[in-house]
């Protein structure tokens, strides 16, 4: 019980873009459709599982001085497996997000759990945080992603939704979008939240 | 918890492992992803060459510094039973709205064009992305046209070009990157066959 309540406390009660507003960067960047905003979302969840499951195992034998350095070049680590197998085996998905993929380092969603979880709880704990973490922001991602798609191109996931219109309402596909999209996707998670609670 | 101490000597350790472990790891990946890479990039490339040059059975590259300076341009020669048949040029701009745009050119041995496809591009969604022939068919107007007697300039700039609508900046920069592909290719190769006689086509 108590691990299933770690594994969903990541989807509304402290989803990480909506609630608690972390890793806004790739948010915000590269969620211009579903697909990237799916793609972003699991290579996050892939990157935080594995430094989250390393942390966890060897939070005992870092002396906590140089903790943080460690995480970082952990976590540095599987983001660079991420980019290379992205690369080698996902040419398509990694020109659409390569760009991005490096940002996944600078993520304080992943140093935060790093930090706040897994240096403090053991594997098996560590890692349902990982996965129910990972899939909220894969969650919320794809929600942001599919919201500025439909409103900006009329399609989801590539499909049109009206056929022969593809000029939507092009400032949710631009930066402003992204905003008041989020704005309003914090608003939907924050009333959610109020009546789970 | 029976945490280490943070003494010097702990730290410089653990910071050794830490590192090294993360080096011997990726030097892995690296190997073991290293020629699919390799393989996906080619792949890439022989897609892009063989959209916009008549079919072909072998190829032949070579490089050109282009007249205006700046990095030079990949000539991929391609050949059907030995005949010239087309050249795809890896051409570049810097004059993007959002930096440096490459395009694939591809020429007749004439010196009219083929077809273009863009390569990579940081374009605006929506407005900017229209150079991608997945997009928007804007780029088809290249199509069969000879630089020596069009001028490739958008109209505003008294050229022969079609804007795109709201992404006027991009436009001129696909069309640079057009002319320099275009000014390498008379200057190296267009001089060349026109010495020797008429192009075999």
């Amino acid at each position: 019980m108590k691990q299933w309540k770690i594994f969903t406390k990541g989807f509304i009660k402290d989803n990480p873009v909506f609630i608690l507003l972390l890793g806004l960067c790739p948010a915000l960047g590269v969620t211009t459709s579903a697909f990237n905003g799916l793609g972003m979302g699991l290579a996050t969840t892939f990157v935080l599982l594995g430094s989250n499951t390393v942390v966890s195992i060897i939070k005992n034998v870092i002396p906590n001085k140089v903790r943080i350095p460690s995480f970082i070049v952990i976590i540095a680590s599987f983001v660079t497996i991420v980019q290379l197998t992205m690369e080698a085996f996902l040419p398509d998905l990694f020109e659409s997000l390569g760009l991005f993929i490096p940002l996944i380092v600078v993520n304080c969603l992943v140093m935060g759990r790093a930090e706040a979880f897994a240096s403090k709880n053991n594997i098996g704990s560590s890692i349902v945080d990982a996965l129910g973490m990972g899939l909220g922001f894969t969650l919320a991602l794809t929600m942001l992603g599919g919201l500025r798609e439909i409103l900006g191109a009329y399609s989801i996931f590539g499909i049109q939704l009206i056929p022969g219109v593809t000029d939507g309402m092009l400032v949710f596909v631009l930066a402003p979008g992204a905003f008041i999209g989020m704005g309003y996707l914090i608003i939907l998670f924050n009333y959610l939240k109020k009546k789970t609670a | 918890m029976a945490k280490k101490e943070s003494t010097f000597i702990n730290m410089v350790l653990t910071l050794f492992l830490v590192t090294a472990a993360a080096s011997f790891t990726l030097a892995t990946v690296y190997n073991l992803t290293a020629e699919p890479i390799a393989q996906a990039r080619e792949a890439k490339r022989q897609f892009a060459i063989s959209q916009v040059v008549p079919e072909f059975d072998r190829l032949e590259s070579k490089n050109f510094l282009p007249p205006d300076g700046g990095d030079s341009l990949e000539f991929n020669f391609a050949y059907m039973n030995n005949e010239l048949v087309g050249i795809a040029v890896n051409t570049w701009t810097n004059r993007g709205y959002s930096g440096r745009i490459t395009a694939m050119v591809g020429f007749y041995p004439d010196g009219r064009i083929f077809d273009v496809v863009h390569l990579q591009h940081k374009e605006t969604p929506g407005l900017g992305d229209k150079i991608d022939k997945s997009k928007s068919d804007w780029s088809d107007q290249f199509k069969g046209i000879d630089p020596e007697t069009t001028t490739l300039k958008v109209r505003k700039d008294n050229g022969d070009i079609d804007a795109i609508t709201a992404a006027t900046i991009t436009a001129r920069a696909y069309c640079d990157a057009i002319q320099r592909a275009y000014d390498t290719f008379a200057d190296h190769v267009l001089s060349q066959t026109k010495q020797e006689g008429e192009p075999e086509l």
